[in-house]
């Protein structure tokens, strides 16, 4: 499908999750020339629950940025034209990877791994004849020969593939780590200074999974197709990047106001406290699922009356989801500024900067130096504690029509499409469990990381 | 107490101000009236008059702030923000679009609403209590851990998934309670026991892991050392003084929700069709029934702000060192 070249498109959404990722490697980077950092950083790593959490995380991650390098395929030039032309539609690497679970669309729900459709259809007979019947579907399964009689057989063989790559993954990362940690006995007996061995493990659950599910996906809907047809699996690892944008990029608001807000409240007092103050007590006051649909609901009216601002549809709903995340975080940054404004109170009645101040240190240079990185501790637990309520908090806004985009990949969007069809019999569950399961996975290792992290990064010691 | 009650109420009023001010500039200054009425009537071809109507009908004819055409003190009052923001402070609300006045409406559903919230408020708090409660006894053995775990991955799972899958397992498999809706009287309970027990179960995990960390504070204090060493049994240290000591940090959490709770909940309202506020606050944002917002965003602030007095009182019930000054 690029053939014929290509040109990259970065949405907004991209250009600041990147940004996001840039600045958090600097910050790994800084962190690790600092011993007192690093050590902290190395507490996460000890506890293997925190490594565990951080392998699922970077696979999470992994899906979000394959999925975040966009392009617009080149069209196959008609005869006699110069210039290329591009495609109307923006593509990810995610979905040249899954290029046939995008495209192999059958006409309605599907099973996970049926041969078969869900309801049943008018079918013509090779006599000319008519039956009402479960006719086959156009992709799942389709190489098989004998739908009925090879059905297990092939699932069976796909299942052990897919597994046998897993443990080749395995194998392949306990040999890497055992090199690493200087030979097979250091690393079968942990006595490495992270946990590796958990790493490990985590990583080999998750090859195994994951191969056996690319294995399943090359003759089958692993989990089934939805109303109009479309491949599951393949929305379920969309809707990743939705959860990890929202999960992300609502930072990128909530942390400059915070931070700035709350050492300007607690350091200079007086008007200035009283003032913040205000602001945060108002917003706070505001219920916010209330403040954030009142904002939704004028956002969807200012881009619905400018259609002419977007490009693509894909630009459209990119715009929505940003201004999504810039919602989230005009109304979630109160908290941190609260905590931030009580901490920098304390601090500024320190010695060392009681010092500096008597030395007649600029202001800005005591905020920069002395208060702000005794905060940062505060900044990182609330940062990763707030990811997972975010993660949640998306599904329960598409629910209400205040989240994404409906056309945009997210587990929201898949659990409400999902709702209308409970009351079926039999049920249509495949859409919900797939999101479900898939959330669950992320917030749990969220919820894991966040809370290894403020143990190691609490100086009360957790 | 009266005079510390007045000043309170005083200091509310600038807050009340921010968020109408707030309100009205998210509601009329990022989106023209204009704007709204073109939305509201579909984007493609309207004719200014249908606009203009539609705007006559619901008072957003008028300036924003100012009415040059009007004489005396109706240059200030005959504006939108006079009629439409300033008169929530006497709580009127005026009409939704359907017609039908708010204030009315949310007196019917305010019933409702507490019908479902309360329960699940007073079972919750009792429930996750007792839950951390027992985890701290048993602290540091292999049941807290495991209470942690649970808690943990509990809280893990999204409040979607407790509703639909109840709904399944208990309404549609077992036929136990309707699926849903609402009714007075006796039959109340049949259509109320599914949708309160989701909402304390999916309430357990964080709330659970919270309480238990603040006993967990209050466990390490001196006194509770000595209550020991003087030969207290741990249950009677556990609920004499550790109880009876976190009661300030658990009555900051709670006590600012109880007026809220008239506000209902969206999602259980919605799900079960349980004719609340909540349930009303969802229709009208997917309506987009913008009068209806408004006035639920002002009430949400005042049941906030009368939350926060609340705390602040309740402090002088469990703590003798308190006072109003």
């Amino acid at each position: 499908m690029i053939g014929h070249g290509f040109e990259t498109v970065v949405l907004w959404t991209d250009a600041c999750f990147f940004l996001l990722l840039a600045a958090f490697v600097v910050g790994g980077m800084h962190a690790w020339r600092r011993p007192h950092l690093r050590r902290s950083w190395a507490r996460v790593g000890e506890r293997p629950a925190g490594m565990a959490a951080m392998v699922v995380l970077l696979v999470f991650l992994l899906i979000g940025i394959l999925d975040s390098l966009h392009f617009r395929a080149a069209l196959p030039p008609a005869a006699g034209q110069t210039e290329t032309i591009y495609a109307t539609e923006v593509t990810s690497v995610l979905d040249v990877v899954m290029h046939s679970q995008r495209t192999d669309v059958e006409r309605t729900y599907s099973a996970p791994l049926a041969t078969h459709a869900f309801v049943k259809e008018t079918v013509e007979l090779p006599d000319g004849g008519q039956r009402r019947d479960f006719p086959r579907l156009v992709h799942g399964g389709a190489h098989l020969e004998d739908a009925t009689q090879d059905h297990t057989g092939d699932i069976v063989s796909h299942l052990v593939l897919g597994a046998a790559v897993g443990v080749g993954l395995s194998l392949l990362a306990a040999a890497g780590l055992s090199v690493f940690n200087g030979g097979v006995k250091r690393f079968v007996r942990g006595e490495a200074q992270l946990a590796w061995r958990s790493a490990w493990l985590t990583w080999s659950v998750v090859a195994v999974v994951a191969g056996m599910l690319v294995s399943l996906a090359q003759g089958y809907h692993v989990f089934g197709t939805d109303k109009v047809g479309q491949d599951v699996f393949y929305l379920t690892l969309k809707s990743v990047r939705t959860a990890l944008m929202i999960g992300t990029l609502t930072t990128l608001v909530t942390l400059p106001l915070a931070i700035a807000l709350g050492i300007l409240a607690g350091y200079f007092g007086g008007w200035v406290d009283d003032v913040i103050q205000y602001l945060y007590t108002v917003l706070n006051s505001i219920p916010g699922v209330l403040l954030i649909a009142a904002a939704v609901l004028m956002m969807q009216v200012f881009i619905g009356n400018h259609p002419e601002w977007f490009a693509t549809a894909a630009e459209r709903s990119d715009a929505r989801l940003l201004a999504l995340c810039f919602i989230l975080g005009v109304t979630s940054w109160t908290g941190l500024c609260r905590l931030l404004r009580g901490e920098t109170l304390k601090l500024r009645e320190l010695e060392y900067v009681q010092a500096a101040r008597a030395f007649g240190v600029p202001t800005v240079r005591i905020l920069l130096r002395h208060v702000l990185p005794n905060l940062m501790h505060i900044v990182i637990i609330a940062l990763v504690m707030d990811f997972s309520g975010l993660v949640l908090a998306e599904a329960v806004l598409s629910y209400v029509g205040i989240g994404v985009d409906p056309n945009m990949a997210s587990f929201g969007t898949l659990i409400n499409a999902a709702r209308m069809e409970l009351a079926r019999d039999p049920m249509v569950w495949w859409s919900l469990a797939a999101a479900f399961v898939f959330m669950f996975v992320l917030v749990l290792a969220a919820n894991l990381l966040a809370d290894v992290v403020r143990d190691a990064f609490d100086p009360r010691g957790g | 107490m009266w005079a510390y009650l007045v000043r309170r109420l005083m200091y509310a009023l600038p807050i009340l101000m921010g968020v109408n001010l707030l309100t009205f500039a998210l509601f009329f200054v990022v989106n023209t009236p204009d704007d709204m009425a073109r939305m509201q009537l579909g984007v493609k071809r309207v004719t200014p008059e249908a606009i203009e109507r539609w705007k006559v009908e619901r008072g957003y004819d008028k300036p924003l702030f100012f009415n040059e055409g009007a004489e005396g003190g109706g240059k200030l009052t005959e504006t939108v923000f006079f009629d439409k923001s300033l008169r929530m402070f006497v709580f009127d609300f005026g009409a939704a679009d359907d017609g039908r006045d708010i204030a009315r409406e949310i007196q019917q559903r305010m019933g409702p609403s507490l019908a479902i919230a309360l329960p699940t408020f007073v079972l919750g708090l009792f429930v996750t209590v007792s839950f951390a409660l027992m985890l701290v006894f048993f602290r540091a053995t292999p049941l807290d851990f495991w209470g942690v775990v649970v808690c943990v991955a509990m809280m893990s799972i999204s409040s979607l998934f407790y509703i639909i899958g109840g709904q399944w397992l208990i309404s549609k498999v077992w036929h136990l309670v309707p699926i849903s809706g609402y009714g007075g009287g006796l039959d109340a309970p049949r259509f109320l026991a599914l949708p309160v027990m989701l909402g304390v179960i999916g309430g357990i995990g964080s709330s659970t892991r919270w309480y238990r960390t603040i006993f967990l504070e209050e466990i390490s204090r001196d006194y509770v050392r000595t209550a020991r060493a003087k030969g207290v049994s741990e249950l009677t240290v556990l609920f004499g003084h550790v109880l009876k000591n976190a009661m300030i940090p658990i009555l900051t959490g709670v006590v600012v929700v109880i007026p809220l709770l008239f506000m209902g909940s969206l999602i259980i309202e919605s799900f079960f069709g349980i004719p609340g506020l909540g349930s009303y606050t969802i229709d009208a944002i997917q309506a987009q029934d913008f009068a209806v917002v408004r006035a639920m965003v002002f009430i949400g602030s005042v049941l906030y702000i009368v939350g926060l007095i609340l705390t602040d009182l309740s402090y002088t019930l469990v703590d003798p060192r308190v006072r109003f000054e």
